[in-house]
């Protein structure tokens, strides 16, 4: 069979490829993280990134090595996609010492600052102001590193996205803000949040040029993002760019989210992000079902031997720790 | 080389222009701190010495530019945020508390942050509620963070140089009332570590404890003291947090009294916690009962009288000093 690899949608093998593996181990990673979960193995918090792994995919699948992330609560998948290690990350979770925190952070706080990711948080909008900061620390290092600070529509009407949105406006910086629009605050709809639900706006008001993008079109949400650290490489910086998207789940492992009617979830559900970076790597490469079924045994035996391992790592002593906080 | 005199801001602005020179890494954002060199002119001149690419002005946005600096120090550079007055930077406790502090922790000791915030605080001359507080104890409260409240020109500008060259969140915290003071500075290079406190007299009879604009204060109770034939030791820590208790403690089991003097309100502030170490280090020591001179618990009132009668005045010390004694020569009476 000829595949329309060709035309004029098309993308390199390489590209398509990397977008469908990262998504799919996100996918992965949620939902047997839930499974570990729901057995006691992972305590706290869980912020499954389900349904949105398309925007974590295409954002950093357009980001260069050195650039930065600044991620949020639902931090998996942007950790994932800036290329962190499964293995580390399911340890952190386990709370375990080989995990990217060695158990002090877990699932809110895995950070890796030598690979450009800031770090997820705890709190709503920190990231905003975080992100500006990174993008400030490189201008004034004189390199053209992007800083993207991963966002949602709940952080929108926190105030301290304008006023960093506008000091990276101000500054020039090579910044780009996703606001991830799941549409929910927690349970709180966006029309219950704001009267002005375009969320791009809030960058215009600024003088910060502002897009919207299908967040479940993980190639869309690339293209866009590619343009974006364009612009800003050029000193056209910052950029907001709005990623419509819908959450598979509830909150948080514990949330239900009962209050997410049926047709949403159908109607996202058919535009899942995963299945269309799938579908995708199919159509436009030689590659068969076969070959992408390849692909998603390797991401699953991945993330059991990352279990494996994490269980039989070790923890941080008492002793241990109390020598950490000794100077605090 | 001999030492200069020189006012308490300079010794901040000198410690800005040799550390900046010495790190390219380091700059500062404030608001009117760039062209207008700042409302003290601790800034003055830098503007023009490294350019607006590391001296910049801001809007009006402390959460946004204390966060911003916070992200920075995370990234790898050496960010100074100036906040015009200590009550402005509660707009950016978040960033602060909750990342800045942090970090640290969170990322299991792989991730730093050398975010300095300078400001300044207490009362001055009628500036009311909202531009008169002495926060150190919020932010002494917070692991994580280190708190400096340098009293002198010359500890101002070692601590300052230090802070830009260790990996730790910094409050410094400076007082409006100090900017204008002069002391001895050397032209040589020096620095000050953190959690050494500084006796800056020496006595036998009483240990009295004082940071920030109470040490000049201290200074003259205990110059009055000395007349009427008390030996008072003063005791400046100079860093809260890092707390150097060993110099407190070994003071106090020479004096066996103590009088600790903050300016900030009495309720949950940082005398308190320094009168629990002692007490629970020295307990039986102690020829008296540990006195704190501090703050009342109010807001600061515009009237000059009412401000005055909010926080500690020299006579304070010196009455508090006398009740020492005095519950001394009580217990040696019965």
């Amino acid at each position: 069979m000829v595949k329309a690899k060709k035309g004029k949608n098309a993308r390199s093998e390489e590209l398509l490829k990397k977008i469908f593996t990262t998504a799919y181990k996100i996918r992965v990673f949620e939902t047997e993280g839930i499974k570990l979960y729901r057995r006691g193995l992972i305590r706290g918090y869980f912020h499954p990134y389900l349904g949105q792994e398309g925007i974590a995919t295409g954002v950093c699948a357009a980001l260069k090595e050195g650039d930065f992330i600044a991620s949020t609560h639902r931090g998996h998948g942007h950790c994932i996609a800036k290329g962190a290690d499964v293995g580390r990350m399911v340890a952190e979770l386990l709370q375990k010492e080989t995990g990217y925190c060695r158990g002090f952070g877990g699932s809110m706080h895995i950070a890796d600052i030598s690979e450009g990711n800031l770090g997820a948080n705890g709190i709503v909008g920190a990231g905003t102001p975080l992100g500006v900061g990174a993008a400030l620390a490189n201008q004034i290092k004189g390199n053209d590193a992007v800083t993207v600070t991963f966002s949602s529509d709940g952080a929108a009407n926190n105030g301290t996205l304008l006023e960093s949105l506008n000091l990276a406006a101000i500054w020039n910086l090579n910044f780009i803000l996703v606001i991830e629009n799941n549409q929910y605050a927690v349970s709180t709809t966006i029309g219950e949040s704001t009267r002005e639900t375009d969320l791009y706006k809030r960058g215009e008001a600024i003088g910060v040029p502002s897009f919207q993008v299908d967040g479940n079109d993980p190639l869309a949400v690339h293209d866009l993002t590619e343009k974006a650290a364009e612009m800003c490489r050029k000193g056209e910086g910052p950029v907001l760019i709005e990623a419509v998207t819908y959450r598979h789940t509830g909150h948080h492992v514990n949330d239900p989210g009962a209050y997410m009617p049926e047709d949403k979830k159908k109607y996202y559900a058919e535009r899942d992000p995963v299945d269309r970076a799938r579908a995708a790597l199919i159509e436009m490469t030689d590659l068969s079902q076969k070959d992408v079924q390849a692909i998603e045994e390797d991401i699953a035996k991945e993330f059991e031997d990352a279990v494996a391992a994490a269980e039989s790592a070790g923890e941080v002593t008492v002793e241990e720790f109390h020598k950490f906080v000794a100077n605090y | 080389m001999p030492d200069r005199e020189l006012m308490y801001r300079d010794g901040l602005r000198e410690a800005l222009e040799e550390e900046m020179a010495r790190d390219e890494t380091i700059f500062i954002l404030g608001e009117g701190i760039a062209e207008r060199g700042g409302s003290y002119k601790v800034t003055e001149g830098l503007l023009e010495k490294y350019g607006a690419g590391r001296v910049r002005d801001t809007p009006i946005a402390e959460a946004g530019m204390i966060g911003v600096g916070v992200g920075a120090a995370i990234a790898g550079a050496r960010p100074i945020i100036e906040i015009l007055y200590v009550d402005f930077a509660m707009l950016g406790m978040e960033m602060i508390v909750n990342q800045a502090a942090k970090f640290r922790l969170m990322t299991g000791g792989s991730g730093r942050v050398p975010f300095i915030m300078r400001t300044q605080g207490g009362t001055g001359g009628g500036v009311a509620a909202q531009h008169s507080q002495s926060l150190e104890a919020l932010f002494y409260h917070i692991p994580g963070l280190k708190v400096v409240m340098p009293s002198t020109p010359y500890d101002a500008k070692g601590l300052l140089k230090y802070a830009l060259r260790q990996d730790d969140p910094v409050i410094f915290l400076e007082h409006k009332h100090l900017y204008m003071t002069k002391g001895m500075v050397p032209e040589e290079e020096y620095i000050i570590e953190f959690g050494k406190a500084d006796i800056k007299r020496e006595g036998t009879d009483v240990t009295l404890i004082a940071w920030s604009n109470m040490v000049p204060r201290t200074l003259e109770a205990a110059e009055e003291l000395a007349k009427q034939g008390i030996s008072a030791e003063v005791i400046d820590p100079r860093t809260l947090s890092p707390l150097d208790t060993d110099t407190i403690l070994k003071s106090v089991a020479k004096t066996n009294r103590v009088v600790i003097v903050q300016e900030a309100v009495r309720r949950g502030g940082v005398a308190s916690d320094i009168a629990s170490i002692i007490q629970e280090e020295l307990f039986y020591e102690l020829d008296a009962p540990v006195q704190i001179v501090a703050g009342l618990n109010t807001p600061i009132p515009f009237n000059l009288e009412l401000e005055k009668a909010s926080v500690p005045q020299k006579d304070d010390v010196v009455e508090a000093v006398k009740t020492v004694l005095h519950d001394t020569n009580q217990l040696a009476a019965e």
